[in-house]
């Protein structure tokens, strides 16, 4: 009873928090209307027509399949680099010697640009879903990898200890304590890291020529329809939003109530 | 027979000897305390027979059933409750349910640990409720032997007194042995049957005391006049309060 009674006011509360998101995208919302009204319908739509635009969009079916591809390629890629850029990072984190020979290469690859990685995907993989994901990957993951080397790396070795006091062997100590301590890191990563998902996912799509809200785009700028150009945007922008604040922000806060319980007063993140 | 035996116990951190030729026994239901200067290696001793370092030279021999440790932090997992944390242990042993809850829920009654409290996670807890939990969590397994490292060295002298005494009334209850690792000969004079010194530079026990009485049956004078006869006379403990930043963990 308890419990559910505390369940239901964390929900209400994440719930209520949302209107301060909303704050934030109407503070933004003005200051479209005002680089609207200053340099005219053309350049800047204004966001009402821009929504409106979203919204015929979006009542046509065949949008939503576009809009759905887009997020299929972005999630798909998203989880190949949560799932290779966490194994990778657990195992980097625990064996120092791994780190030291990963970390230059981390470098190497967070300095090649994702445009680059596009082309390149596109030599070896043709106008496919392929490109795209493998361009989240290279992009993505290597945040993921650090994030989570970073997490085993700072664990509390004191917990180890009084682990093993106990009679925990190395499993039963990854599994509870390990593993726990690691989400702490993994969640912000893992944001960022989904946030690079679409973005990429976009961008790869554009150049690639593979349809989904990057070959929308294409299209609006071949034909110099900036609200249409813009509305597709938006739909992204959204999409990553439902897919953040849907999925990844409670499942995070689901694991970090300690946190939240050390502040009972206050405003809240 | 012992319940536990350290034989020729040797250690080294990076080459650099800290413990050689240990030799110690605890009997079954006996409380050992272990003294010495700061930095002589007694933390590191109760460290090796708990198994969480592997000695370099020598044998731990264990014959008590299970063991549990209370260390000089709380050492709780930051993410559970007050609960959780004293069932901790129950699950890595795979106890499960109801049962991991009411056998957690007993220990925090014998550590005096409040109730209501047990939904708290440990950020909300004070210093001596933390410390309460790790007693709870060590009481949960049913130990019948306990290893102590300096565990209320960060508490205040009132709540020191009331932890040991519930140190003491907990080993009477369930019968534990316990190796209590301290460098307060107050607080080993109170809470022990038997007092090991152990030498300076690590280099063996220097030697030990019987404790007259029984733990908890004990005058305050009495203990008092102990220590007091054991640092004025005694040339066991005229090196117990050198100090030597050695760190060695």
């Amino acid at each position: 009873m308890g419990a559910a009674l505390s369940r239901l006011g964390r929900t209400g509360s994440f719930l209520w928090s949302a209107w301060s998101g909303l704050a934030a995208l109407a503070l933004l919302a003005a200051a479209w209307q005002a680089g609207h009204e200053a340099y005219g319908e053309f350049i800047l739509p204004a966001p009402l027509d821009t929504l409106a635009a979203g919204f015929a969009i979006l009542s046509d079916p065949k949008a939503w399949n576009v809009a759905l591809l887009t997020g299929k390629r972005a999630v798909e890629g998203f989880a190949v680099s949560a799932l290779a850029g966490a194994a990778l990072g657990l195992a980097a984190g625990y064996s120092p010697a791994t780190l030291r020979l990963a970390r230059p290469l981390v470098t190497v690859l967070l300095g090649v640009p994702p445009i680059a990685w596009i082309v390149l995907a596109m030599i070896w993989f043709g106008s496919t879903d392929g490109t795209v994901i493998l361009t989240i990957l290279v992009s993505a993951g290597p945040l993921v990898f650090v994030g989570v080397a970073e997490g085993v790396m700072t664990r509390d070795r004191g917990l180890d200890d009084m682990a093993r006091a106990f009679g925990a062997g190395p499993v039963r100590r990854l599994t509870t304590l390990g593993l726990r301590h690691v989400a702490a890191h993994l969640f912000p990563a893992l944001v960022v890291a989904l946030g690079m998902g679409f973005k990429v996912a976009v961008m790869a799509e554009l150049l690639a020529n593979v349809g989904g809200i990057g070959g929308e785009l294409a299209r609006s700028r071949a034909n110099l329809d900036v609200a249409g150009a813009l509305a597709w945007v938006t739909i992204a922008v959204a999409a990553l939003i439902v897919v953040e604040y849907g999925i990844v922000h409670p499942v995070r806060s689901e694991f970090e109530r300690w946190r939240a319980a050390a502040r009972p007063w206050g405003v809240k993140r | 027979m012992s319940a536990l035996a350290l034989s020729r116990i040797g250690h080294a951190y990076f080459g650099r000897t800290v413990l050689d030729r240990i030799d110690l026994a605890v009997a079954p239901g006996e409380v050992v305390a272990l003294v010495g200067p700061s930095g002589c290696g007694k933390s590191t001793l109760v460290h090796i027979a708990a198994g969480i370092v592997e000695p370099l030279r020598g044998t731990v021999a264990a014959r008590y059933h299970r063991h549990a440790m209370v260390f000089q932090e709380p050492r709780l997992l930051p993410w559970a409750t007050a609960l959780d944390n004293i069932a901790y242990p129950l699950r890595l042993s795979g106890m499960r349910g109801r049962a991991r809850r009411a056998r957690a829920e007993a220990a925090a009654a014998r550590a005096a640990f409040d109730t209501i409290d047990l939904d708290k996670y440990p950020v909300e807890l004070s210093g001596g409720m933390r410390q309460r939990v790790a007693i709870a969590r060590a009481l949960a397994v049913e130990p019948d032997f306990v290893f102590f490292d300096e565990p209320f060295t960060a508490l205040d002298a009132a709540l020191k007194r009331r932890m040991q005494d519930l140190v003491i009334e907990a080993a009477r209850g369930a019968q534990f042995a316990a190796l209590f690792v301290t460098h307060d000969l107050m607080e080993a004079a109170r809470i022990a049957h038997r007092i090991v010194v152990l030498d300076h530079a690590g280099n063996g026990v220097a030697g030990e005391r019987p404790l007259p009485g029984k733990p908890g049956e004990r005058e305050d004078a009495a203990v008092f006049a102990t220590v007091q006869s054991f640092l004025g006379t005694d040339p066991l403990f005229r090196h117990i309060h050198d100090v030597d930043e050695r760190k060695v963990a």
